[in-house]
C-alpha cells in the first residue's frame, strides 16, 4: 500500500503545483512564451481524451517496433551469448567488440539504416534490436559464467552430458541476469523506437511528436509522450510478472 | 580392489600438489583422508574421480584407469551441498537419473522410495531454500547415493554444519553406510569424522601431499557413536592420527 500511496501523492503533488503555476501563467511568463505554448496538466488530459483514436494509432506502431525489436535482440543476444559461453575463443574476440559497438551513437546510424532499409518497419527494428542486444548479451553471458565450477563438477560426476549441463544448471542459473538485461531493454527500447522515427517515418510516436513540432501542438506532444512511457511502464510490468513467474526460486 | 592408486603425481603450473602417491581400498571399503588444509586432499578426489587427469602414475577404479571411465564409476559430492535451488528436493536428488535418460516420474519414484530411510519425508516437493542444513546435506548425499555408482567420493560433506548437527550427520551416514554398503573415499580435515566412519585414516602431509602415516579404526561406524568415539583405543588411534598430522604439516 505505502509503495504504492507514497509515489502516487507526490505525482499528484507535482501535478497540481504544475496546474497552479500553468493557471497563473508563472511558467509562461518565466519563459516569455504564449500560454498556449505551456499546457497545464488538465489540458494534456483533454489533448489525451480528444486525440485518443490518432494516439491509439500510433502507439500501437510504437509499440510493435519496441516489442518486434526487444523479441529480436533477445533472440539474436541470447543465441550469442551462449555461443560465447560455449567457444572461449569466440567471447575472446567478439566480447570486446561488442562492448566497442556501444560507442557508437545510434542517432547517426539511424538515417543509415532508414537509406538502406526503407521507411518501413524494418529499419526501426533494426534500431531498437541494436539498442537492446547489448544489455540483453552482456546480462545472458555475465548470468551463464555465474555458474559455480564446483555445481559443473557434480554434474559431470554424475553423468550430465554438455547439453544437460546446460539445460538443468547453467541456462537456470543465468535466467535472473538475463531478466535484468530485459528490463533494461524495455527501458530503453522507446528511446530507441523515438530516435528510429525521427530519422524517417510516417507514423509512430515519435513521427507524431516530431511533427507536432511543426503547429505547437505542445499539448498534444505531452499527451504523446505520456502514452510513450505508459507504453513502457506495461512492458516492464509485463517482463517483471514474467521474472516472478520464471525465476520462481528467488 | 576396488580402487588402486600407483605412484600418482599432480601439479598445477609448477606447483606440485601430489607426489607419488600410493593408495589401494577393497569394494565397499571406507577409507578416509585427512590432511592439513590445502595439502591437495581435494585434488586427490577430483584425480579419483575423472575430473581430472594426473600428471603421472595410474588411478584405477574398478579396473577402469581411463579418467573418462573413471567418472562414469564415482559419484562427486562437492564441499557445499549445491543443490539446484530451481528444483525440489526429490528433483535433486533424482538428477543423475534424469541425467541418464530415466523419465521424470519413474526417477522422482526412485529417489523418493529413499526419502523416508533418509528421514526427509515430507519433504519432497520443498525447494532447497526450504531445508534445514542437516536436511540439504542429506539430499545432497542421496542424490550421489541414488546416482547407483560402486564409489563415492567424498569431500568435507559436513564441514558447514554446527557440531551437534555434524555428529548426527555423521551417526546418520554411517547407518546409511550399514544398510546400503559402498567404495567410499571421505576427505575430511576432522579426524575423529574419519576414524569413526572410515575402515581406514590416511593421514597426508602438507603440498605435495604423500601419506605420511596409515591407521585402522578400532570400531568403524558403531551403532553408538558416543561410546565409540571415546573408547580408550578410539583415543589412541585419534592421538596417533593427530600425531602424524602434525609432523606431516611441519
Amino acid at each position: 500500500m505505502r509503495r504504492w500511496l507514497l509515489p502516487a501523492l507526490l505525482l499528484a503533488a507535482l501535478l497540481a503545483l504544475w496546474q497552479v503555476a500553468c493557471s497563473t501563467g508563472a511558467i509562461a511568463d518565466a519563459l516569455s512564451l504564449e500560454s498556449y505554448l505551456v499546457p497545464s496538466p488538465t489540458e494534456i488530459a483533454s489533448s489525451l481524451w480528444e486525440n485518443r483514436e490518432l494516439l491509439a494509432e500510433n502507439a500501437w506502431v510504437t509499440l510493435r517496433e519496441m516489442v518486434l525489436g526487444i523479441v529480436a535482440a533477445l533472440a539474436v543476444g541470447v543465441g550469442f551469448a551462449v555461443l560465447m559461453h560455449r567457444w572461449r575463443v569466440l567471447r575472446d574476440a567478439a566480447y570486446p567488440l561488442v562492448v566497442a559497438s556501444q560507442t557508437i551513437p545510434i542517432v547517426v546510424i539511424a538515417p543509415i539504416l532508414v537509406v538502406w532499409f526503407g521507411y518501413g518497419i524494418a529499419p526501426k527494428i533494426v534500431i531498437v534490436a541494436l539498442i537492446c542486444f547489448f544489455p540483453i548479451t552482456v546480462n545472458a553471458l555475465d548470468g551463464l559464467r555465474s555458474v559455480d565450477p564446483e555445481a559443473v563438477k557434480m554434474m559431470r560426476s554424475l553423468d550430465a552430458s554438455q547439453w544437460q549441463r546446460f539445460r538443468r544448471v547453467e541456462a537456470p542459473a543465468a535466467l535472473p541476469s538475463l531478466f535484468t538485461g530485459i528490463k533494461i531493454a524495455v527501458v530503453v527500447a522507446p528511446i530507441a523506437a523515438v530516435f528510429a522515427e525521427w530519422a524517417g517515418s510516417d507514423s509512430g510516436l515519435g513521427h507524431l511528436i516530431q511533427s507536432d513540432t511543426a503547429y505547437f501542438q505542445v499539448a498534444r506532444q505531452f499527451a504523446t509522450v505520456a502514452v510513450l512511457s505508459a507504453l513502457a511502464l506495461i512492458l516492464i510490468g509485463l517482463v517483471a510478472l514474467a521474472e516472478r513467474r520464471v525465476v520462481s526460486w528467488r | 580392489m576396488e580402487l588402486g592408486i600407483g605412484g600418482a603425481s599432480h601439479a598445477y603450473g609448477d606447483l606440485q600438489t601430489l607426489d607419488s602417491l600410493d593408495l589401494a581400498v577393497a569394494a565397499e571399503g571406507v577409507i578416509g583422508l585427512v590432511g592439513p588444509s590445502g595439502c591437495g586432499k581435494s585434488t586427490l578426489l577430483e584425480l579419483i574421480c575423472g575430473l581430472q587427469e594426473q600428471r603421472a602414475g595410474t588411478i584405477s577404479v574398478g579396473g577402469a584407469t581411463e579418467a573418462h571411465e573413471r567418472l562414469r564409476r564415482c559419484a562427486f559430492m562437492p564441499q557445499r551441498d549445491l543443490l539446484l535451488p530451481w528444483y525440489s528436493a526429490i528433483d535433486n536428488a533424482a538428477l543423475a537419473l534424469r541425467n541418464q535418460g530415466m523419465g521424470r516420474g519413474e526417477a522422482r519414484d526412485a529417489a523418493g522410495a529413499l526419502f523416508e530411510r533418509f528421514g526427509l519425508a515430507g519433504f519432497e516437493a520443498a525447494r532447497p531454500a526450504e531445508l534445514s542444513g542437516g536436511m540439504r546435506q542429506r539430499v545432497a548425499f542421496l542424490r550421489t547415493l541414488v546416482a547407483g555408482k560402486p564409489v563415492l567420493a567424498l569431500d568435507e560433506p559436513f564441514a558447514s554444519l554446527d557440531a551437534i548437527t555434524r555428529a548426527e550427520m555423521q551417526e546418520w551416514l554411517a547407518t546409511a553406510l550399514r544398510t546400503d554398503p559402498r567404495t567410499v573415499v571421505l576427505v575430511t580435515h576432522d579426524v575423529e569424522e574419519a576414524l569413526y566412519l572410515c575402515d581406514r585414516v590416511a593421514v597426508l602431509s602438507a603440498r605435495p601431499a604423500r601419506i605420511v602415516a596409515e591407521l585402522s579404526a578400532p570400531a568403524p561406524r558403531a551403532a553408538d557413536r558416543d561410546a565409540a568415539v571415546t573408547d580408550p583405543a578410539f583415543v589412541a588411534a585419534r592421538e596417533e592420527a593427530l600425531r602424524a598430522l602434525r609432523e606431516g604439516s611441519a
